[in-house]
């Protein structure tokens, strides 16, 4: 079962919110949109769901052209990021409600809130009302509502973004368990990266309304097709700056230079751009191939058990994280390495410099 | 810790306290002054007790502008609160006829309540009035200065013409605060619309209507100058409503002992309304 978007666009006026956009989805693992704010996330979640009517192309599902079929005939589900569920209707109603509506007979409904409850752990909580539950536990109901229809496809709308971080990690791990083995085509969108990561399965990126690439979650992370792409697809933002190439050595600056090694190895001459992951930014020596940069340290972050430095390099800002604490003294001088195997390369187009182009 | 002990929180306090003393408990407290005496003028009194109470709780005329009061009350209420709902939910949530729909609402609100009164007095006019005489062109003997039934059909009416837009704009505020995402899922379940106005709008709307029916309650109860200057109480006592007849008894006969007396039972039944009304109404969230 494949959902399949054909060439779809979407204008609002004369503003393009989605471009022409070619995506086969499958049921196999979770299929993240990842994009900014404004990316066009939303909007492709809503034309998936026949909510919204593409303005040209077509929208197939399973062998059929569903391009023109209203939401409630699609066999969909939506979870919002809003914890949408009836506010005077108890968590058990809630969770019947679209089943009622299919009209059900009454002991098959029974039966499936029952295991969909027990399946999001609602069950004690199935006589409350949603206001009286945690944010958690509304967007479990409102969960076990996408889940309790057993829909061909469910789509979830950033569901984690308004949890505490506590919760949303709880869920998130619990999230591809309950679509396993269900024959279901999920379709996650989200803003964080290391979701994407996390989650697994296949990632689109979005920016500014196109899909800049679709593959397996690790292979498009590894390997990002251009420098927009590889900037929605990096927490903390990839450090990027203009580099020249003369010979066989990479110039960042009159001080610093390394060997071209990699897919740049064989590219002519040139400016490029280069870009680093900033956890390829270390503050300690770990390779011989590491270069050094001095950097003064700007602002330093602690995330859970990770450190990250931001650093003045010239005029450019320059971000590192390692694992552990680091002790960065704020203002002071210090040295850091960039792993120059790892660096990517971005020509003037902005397009990724492979090593097949050059 | 340091805890520093002085007074001085009063300076904080005060202002309200004055404030509270001046525009409410001192009044209050001269009408319970006057509820309980009598006089003869001459700043003479005589203690009475709950003389005054007894005699007007007992008294016909009372009565029954008590019951005129709450018919007049359960009828706006009744009328008021679904159309203000219906007209909300007809009004667009977006586009520029959002701002032309508010303004048209707001109209009715922003006239004085006498102005009100004077309008529909000469609209309703059997001789000269566009109402009056539309009425009797269609051949119903219609004089409301004459006919109680016609008073009372004029007095709702131009209550709802003027009070309706305000439970419309609590509606809509309402309405509109409702995220785009309920009615996606209500789309993507297949509800019909009733289903969506009954398990989405109306909760989502609770809070303001509680407001809006306690609003539309308390003014409605206490409404004075529209009927006043409308039909002045009349044709004979038909719409003298609780308040007329309060002005009647303190200003008309200058009885101030019953005119308090009156007072306090109208302000007692008044917020005891209020309260156990919000409270039935709130009680659900509470729990």
């Amino acid at each position: 079962m494949t959902l399949e978007l054909k060439n779809v666009a979407k204008r609002v006026g004369t503003d393009t919110h989605i471009f022409a956009t070619n995506l086969t989805l499958a049921t196999k693992g979770f299929n993240i949109l990842l994009g900014a704010t404004n990316a066009g996330k939303t909007t492709l979640i809503k034309l998936m769901t026949g909510l919204e009517r593409p303005t040209s192309g077509e929208i197939w599902f399973d062998g059929k052209n569903v391009t023109g079929v209203s939401a409630q005939r699609r066999n969909v589900s939506l979870v919002h990021q809003f914890f949408v569920n009836y506010p005077n209707m108890s968590v058990y109603e809630n969770i019947a409600s679209p089943l009622r509506v299919a009209r059900i007979r009454g002991p098959e409904i029974e039966r499936r809130v029952g295991e969909t409850a027990e399946l999001l752990r609602l069950t004690p909580m199935l006589r409350r009302r949603p206001s009286e539950l945690s944010g958690g536990q509304q967007q479990r109901t409102a969960l076990a509502r996408a889940i309790v229809k057993d829909s061909a496809l469910v789509l979830l709308d950033e569901p984690l973004a308004n949890l505490d971080y506590k919760l949303r990690e709880e869920l998130r791990d619990e999230l591809p368990r309950l679509f396993e083995d269900r024959g279901t085509i999920v379709v996650y969108a989200t803003s964080e990266p290391s979701e994407a990561l996390l989650l697994g399965g296949h990632t689109a990126t979005l920016h500014e309304g196109r899909i800049t690439q679709f593959g397996a979650t690790a292979a498009a992370y590894r390997a990002p097709p251009d420098l927009a792409t590889a900037r929605v697809f990096s927490d903390p933002p990839i450090n990027a700056a203009a580099v020249v190439k003369q010979g066989g050595e990479v110039a960042l600056n009159a001080d610093v230079r390394w060997p071209a090694v990699g897919a740049i190895a064989n590219a002519p001459d040139g400016e490029y751009t280069v870009g680093v992951r900033p956890h390829f930014v270390a503050p300690a020596q770990q390779s011989e191939s590491a270069v050094g940069l001095d950097g003064r340290v700007l602002v330093t972050e602690l995330s859970g058990s990770e450190s990250v430095a931001h650093f003045e390099l010239g005029d450019q800002t320059w971000v590192a994280q390692s694992h552990g604490v680091q002790a960065y003294e704020i203002g002071e001088m210090h040295r850091f390495f960039v792993d120059v195997s790892r660096c990517l390369y971005f020509g003037a187009d902005g397009a990724l410099v492979t090593a097949a182009a050059a | 810790m340091n805890k520093t002990e002085n007074q001085r929180a009063w300076f904080f306090v005060a202002p309200v306290l004055v404030l509270v003393a001046f525009n409410a408990l001192i009044p209050l407290m001269t009408v319970v002054n006057y509820s309980v005496q009598e006089t003869f003028g001459n700043n003479v009194f005589f203690w009475q007790g709950v003389g005054w109470f007894e005699q007007l709780l007992h008294s016909e005329r009372f009565q029954a502008a008590l019951g005129r009061q709450i018919v007049f009350t359960a009828i706006i209420l009744a009328i008021e609160i679904p159309l203000g709902v219906a007209i909300a939910l007809t009004m667009p949530r977006k586009g520029p006829w959002v701002s032309v729909c508010l303004v048209l609402m707001a109209l009715p609100l922003l006239i004085p309540w006498n102005v009100v009164g004077a309008m529909w007095n000469i609209f309703a006019l059997p001789e000269i009035g566009l109402l009056g005489r539309a009425i009797n062109a269609l051949g119903i003997d219609y004089n409301m200065t004459q006919q109680p039934l016609a008073a009372w059909f004029t007095t709702i009416l131009m209550d709802v013409w003027h009070w309706t837009s305000l439970v419309v704009l609590l509606a809509y505020a309402g309405l509109i605060s409702i995220p785009d995402a309920y009615y996606q899922a209500a789309e993507i379940d297949g509800a019909r619309p009733w289903a969506v106005f009954r398990y989405i709008q109306l909760p989502k709307m609770k809070q303001v209507l509680t407001i809006a029916i306690l609003l539309r309650f308390i003014d409605s109860f206490m409404i004075y100058t529209e009927p006043f200057v409308l039909t002045g109480g009349g044709p004979g006592n038909a719409t003298t409503f609780l308040s007329i007849d309060l002005v009647k008894v303190a200003l008309g006969q200058f009885d101030l002992g019953p005119a308090a007396a009156m007072s306090l039972i109208y302000f007692i039944m008044t917020l005891l309304a209020s309260w156990v009304f919000y409270t039935v109404m709130t009680k659900n969230d509470a729990r």
